[in-house]
């Protein structure tokens, strides 16, 4: 017998992420370029991190409401009402988390029945299936593809319908691909889910990072307020990643069943975070912009430079993730990506860490500089040979 | 153009390829908008800011308040112009207040500057009084923070 026979058989089942091993090769290095980081390169910007340092000052170091400070839950409802044009009402359809990370596991937890199926468009974030297999469900991975975009549609999501579908879990902008979704799309994708019944939990924490024309927000979608778990948070728009800030808002019945996970669970949110949050969404939107012009150039920047360089890439359109086809290297991705650090030292993850779907493909961070952006591009050029 | 403008305001050594790349332009008009912002002074100068404090140069700098009497049909212009040919004059700014003019004035010593405003600026007929104050230390230049604290603190690849 060995300690790790006494696991439970769910965690068992679950594999360490393929991430792992590329951070332990560029650990060992100097002097390595990374595209391989998925979160902002910025740091918060300093009034959001003076509020939270004034909040300290004041004495903000205790426990919150459950479900979050009622002036930031004023703030986020506030805040989709202006996009949006979303009701949500501060008091019972907002729940305050740490990070999406939180909300996404909870949302699962709170809604599967052991055997549920989750239908996942792939490639995706790497906890989507994680998350599913420990609440209890199935993940089933949907591929979305290169030539459409990687956008997902009604029929490819058809094919893997069961009577065992409770919900389907849909992330866009999207990590890693950097593909969203049009309005015409989503209204699709929301036919599907009412004529299905599903429930829709929709991770749209690079909302902010879209652009081409404005984000969609799926909620917003007809029919689609009650149906949808939405989620959101500070990280990446206001580069907070470190925080853990963010929140899920839906209907009434779905967010009490989530605050009750959360209050036995996490009891609440950071203070000190939700101090900062409510600071960002009060005055932190011209921060925010300025960052997304950058991205912006800097998505050109790298699209340009793969594609002169031969590999095959769709444009992104949202988050900071560009997706390179690398099969005309013959190489496969984990070799391409191993290689690519030892040999030019240069740090990026292969797109199977994300999915079966990401075979043949790699991510690439653009949140880093213009700097050392081209200076990557001129790495992999001579890697390329 | 103003898009052009602030990337260059960073970083004045960016190549025009990485310019037409990240502006979606092709690399002809960015070589061409550039030289028509110089043409139109626009486009002043390529400065690099320098930290001479940490390289280990030792100089002096005050920003002098001056008062004026306008001059009739110029106001301070005449005046302003005229003290803004000194090299030792760094920089001029009409103010709103109780002065008139906001110089900053840059030498060795704190004897070579008060020798300049004594003998050069003050003996300026309009110039009616001027106020220094020296500079002990730069914390922050044209938006860049000169001893910065911050790094990137992220790990090398995370999800």
């Amino acid at each position: 017998m060995t300690w790790s026979d006494k696991l439970s058989t769910s965690v068992k089942s679950i594999a360490p992420s393929g991430i792992r091993k590329f951070f332990d090769i560029a650990a060992q290095m100097d002097d390595v370029i990374s595209l391989g980081v998925g979160e902002p390169d910025f740091i918060t910007p300093w009034s959001i991190r003076e509020s939270c340092v004034y909040g300290l000052e004041r004495g903000y170091t205790s426990y919150t409401a459950n479900r979050g400070m009622p002036e930031l839950r004023k703030e986020i409802a506030k805040h989709y009402k202006r996009l949006y044009n979303l009701e949500y009402n501060s008091d019972t359809d907002v729940l305050v988390t740490v990070g999406v990370s939180e909300a996404l596991d909870i949302a699962l937890r709170a809604i599967i029945e052991p055997g549920d199926e989750v239908l996942i468009p792939e490639p995706c974030y790497v906890s989507y299936q994680a998350c599913t297999v420990l609440a209890g469900g199935v993940p089933v991975s949907v591929p979305a593809k290169l030539e459409n975009e990687f956008r997902i549609t009604p029929e490819e999501l058809e094919i893997y319908i069961t009577p065992k579908t409770k919900a389907m879990l849909i992330g866009y902008p999207n990590n890693p691909t950097g593909a969203i979704m049009t309005r015409r799309d989503l209204q699709r994708i929301a036919e599907f889910a009412e004529k299905h019944d599903l429930i829709v939990i929709s991770d749209e924490i690079y909302g902010d990072l879209t652009y081409s024309g404005l984000h969609e927000c799926f909620a917003a979608m007809p029919n689609m307020r009650d149906r949808t778990i939405l989620l959101n948070g500070f990280s990446k728009a206001y580069a907070m990643t470190g925080w853990r800030i963010g929140y899920a808002l839906g209907n009434e019945d779905f967010i009490a069943a989530m605050t009750k996970i959360h209050q036995y669970t996490m009891l609440c949110a950071p203070v000190t975070a939700q101090v900062a949050a409510i600071e960002a969404l009060k005055h932190g939107e011209k921060y925010m912009k300025k960052m997304v012009a950058e991205y912006d150039r800097r998505r050109n920047l790298i699209y340009d430079g793969l594609n002169k360089l031969g590999l095959k890439c769709f444009e992104p359109k949202g988050a900071f993730y560009i997706f390179p086809d690398i099969t005309s290297t013959g190489m496969t991705a984990e070799d391409f990506a191993e290689k690519l650090i030892r040999q030019e030292r240069v740090a990026l993850v292969p797109g199977t860490a994300f999915g079966k779907s990401g075979t043949g493909h790699v991510r690439c961070s653009y949140a880093t500089s213009i700097e050392k952006i081209s200076a990557a591009l001129k790495r992999i050029e001579k890697f390329l040979g | 153009m103003k898009e052009l403008l602030e990337i260059l305001q960073g970083n004045s050594r960016i190549s025009t390829a990485e310019l037409a790349s990240m502006l979606q332009t092709p690399e002809e008009e960015i070589k061409n908008q550039i030289a028509l912002l110089e043409q139109e002074k626009i486009i002043l100068s390529y400065n690099t800011l320098i930290n001479w404090e940490r390289y280990g140069e030792e100089f002096v700098t005050a920003v002098i308040e001056i008062n004026l009497t306008p001059q009739r049909e110029v106001g301070f212009d005449a005046l302003a112009e005229r003290i803004c040919r000194f090299d030792e004059v760094r920089a001029v700014y009409l103010m709103s207040g109780n002065f008139d003019l906001l110089v900053e004035v840059q030498g060795k010593s704190l004897k070579e500057i008060s020798t300049f405003v004594a003998t050069r600026l003050s003996t300026i007929e309009g110039v009616t009084q001027t106020r220094s104050h020296f500079m002990l230390k730069a914390y922050k230049k044209d938006g860049i923070i000169l001893e910065d604290k911050e790094q990137d603190r992220r790990l090398v690849v995370t999800p």
